[in-house]
């Protein structure tokens, strides 16, 4: 099918885009990448009047480093993240992740602020901005703020920006440096959208005892969760088999999937509890405790 | 009402000029304004690959992209690869090898294989059968497509070397 009619405006620059978002308000979407809005709107799911594109808004130093972690502009393209050396040393599992999003022709246009934006809960990058305590910059015609990830995700393709707020970069913080990560999530085929998916982040003291621990879970609830019942059941402890096991069981209670024509909500809290096992697994196989 | 926007795209190294609306998707433009119709469409929602063509260079799916998007870059579409005529290295290996069989998909898979042997020329079969994935081909297998994609890097490299 073909997009609905709707009106056309090329934002210069950041303010002009918010500009453009304050004069059109709720009948305006952000065009970044276009690669979820295009589809919706190929198949009239979404039919905004007016369409603001980002897309050719230049943000110079897309990828920045900082203290604490590693800042993204919003309109930095999946790819470029993807294939970035000083990302992919600082925090793997981001990269590790991105590489699991669709194709890598749709990567190359579709971007690390839409994909959040759009806040699809089976995708990637929403639940890696929890794994990794992102903060979100959020720009408006009159206003800055920032917002941590924990509070920007409401519900499904639903989150807390206004009708006139735009996201405009995203500040992924690097785990500790001794830390491990994984990564595992279940697709149809490679490049569908993931049916569950789980990340670990951990880290062990000179004594082997869970130091640091960060799980999240994506595909099996309404948003991204960040699951802090197995993070708390790891921290302090020695991470035997028997306890990650444990631990990674504790996922079934936290999450609510939804059946659809793929599988089942059993299906789905198996998943979840088995990738979230082996993502804990494979952090602690990557972990040191130096 | 929405007014029809005037653009200018540059597609295969010629420049269009163009009155269009802003919802028209890239593909069409392609296809419908310019009668070019090597990229082919199947899916409109970037699943399937068939539309896939050069966005300075990379490849992106053109029924995912507004023409109006397009503006300033330098779009390749299937019809750039053969020279007068003549099937260039890449279309010629999929020939050779069988590497179709109805067509549909091929133009799509020529253009992202294009880009793909550019960033990675000596791919494993394990390599190239991953970046395939982002293109559908209902008939063949992809046997004989991932033998091509083999015969067209090796000709690369033999090419190169001679």
């Amino acid at each position: 099918m073909k997009p609905a009619k709707f009106d056309y405006h090329r934002a210069e620059n950041l303010q002009h885009a918010c500009t453009l978002l304050k004069e059109h308000g709720d009948d305006a979407k952000i065009l970044a990448g276009g690669q979820s809005l295009i589809a919706a709107m190929n198949f009239r799911l979404a039919t905004p009047s007016v369409l603001i594109d980002v897309s050719n808004v230049e943000q110079p130093n897309l990828v920045v480093d900082e203290q604490s972690g590693v800042r993204v502009k919003a309109t930095t393209t999946q790819r470029f993240a993807e294939k970035h050396a000083g990302l992919r040393r600082r925090i793997p599992v981001l990269v590790h992740a991105i590489e699991h999003i669709s194709h890598f022709q749709v990567r190359n246009k579709g971007t690390v602020g839409g994909s959040i934006a759009h806040a699809d809960p089976a995708s990637e990058l929403p639940a890696m901005s929890l794994l990794l305590d992102a903060e979100f910059a959020i720009a408006s015609a009159t206003n800055k703020t920032v917002v941590p990830a924990e509070d920007f995700f409401v519900t499904y393709m639903t989150t807390s920006l206004q009708a006139d707020e735009i996201l405009s970069s995203v500040l992924f913080r690097e785990p500790p440096q001794t830390s491990g990560w994984g990564f595992h999530e279940i697709t149809q085929r490679a490049g569908d959208f993931s049916l569950a998916g789980s990340a670990a982040i951990v880290d062990l003291d000179n004594d082997g005892k869970c130091s640091y621990a960060r799980v999240a879970l994506f595909g099996v609830d309404a948003t991204p969760l960040r699951a802090r019942e197995v993070e708390d059941a790891l921290l302090g402890n020695q991470c035997s088999p028997e306890l990650i096991k444990e631990a990674a069981a504790g996922v079934r209670g936290i999450i609510d999937p939804e059946t659809d024509v793929h599988v089942t909500e059993e299906y789905r809290r198996n998943a979840a509890e088995a990738l979230t096992l082996r993502a804990l697994e494979d952090a602690l196989g990557r972990a040191t405790t130096d | 009402m929405v007014a029809n926007k005037k653009i200018t795209l540059n597609v295969n190294g010629v420049a269009y000029d163009r009155e269009i609306e802003p919802r028209m998707l890239l593909s069409d433009f392609i296809r419908h304004e310019l009668d070019l119709c090597g990229t082919h469409v199947a899916c409109e929602h970037g699943i399937c690959g068939s539309c896939t063509i050069l966005m300075d260079g990379l490849p992106v799916r053109s029924c995912l992209t507004f023409a109006l998007q397009a503006e300033g870059k330098a779009i390749e579409t299937v019809e750039a690869l053969a020279d007068n005529g003549e099937l260039n290295a890449l279309q010629n290996a999929f020939w050779e090898n069988q590497g179709l069989q109805c067509g549909f998909c091929t133009p799509g898979i020529l253009m992202s294989m294009k880009a793909f042997l550019e960033e990675n020329p000596s791919p494993t079969r394990a390599e190239i059968r991953e970046a395939l994935s982002g293109n559908l081909c209902r008939c063949t297998g992809y046997h004989d497509i991932v033998d091509s994609v083999v015969a067209a890097a090796e000709a690369a490299v033999s090419a190169a070397q001679a």
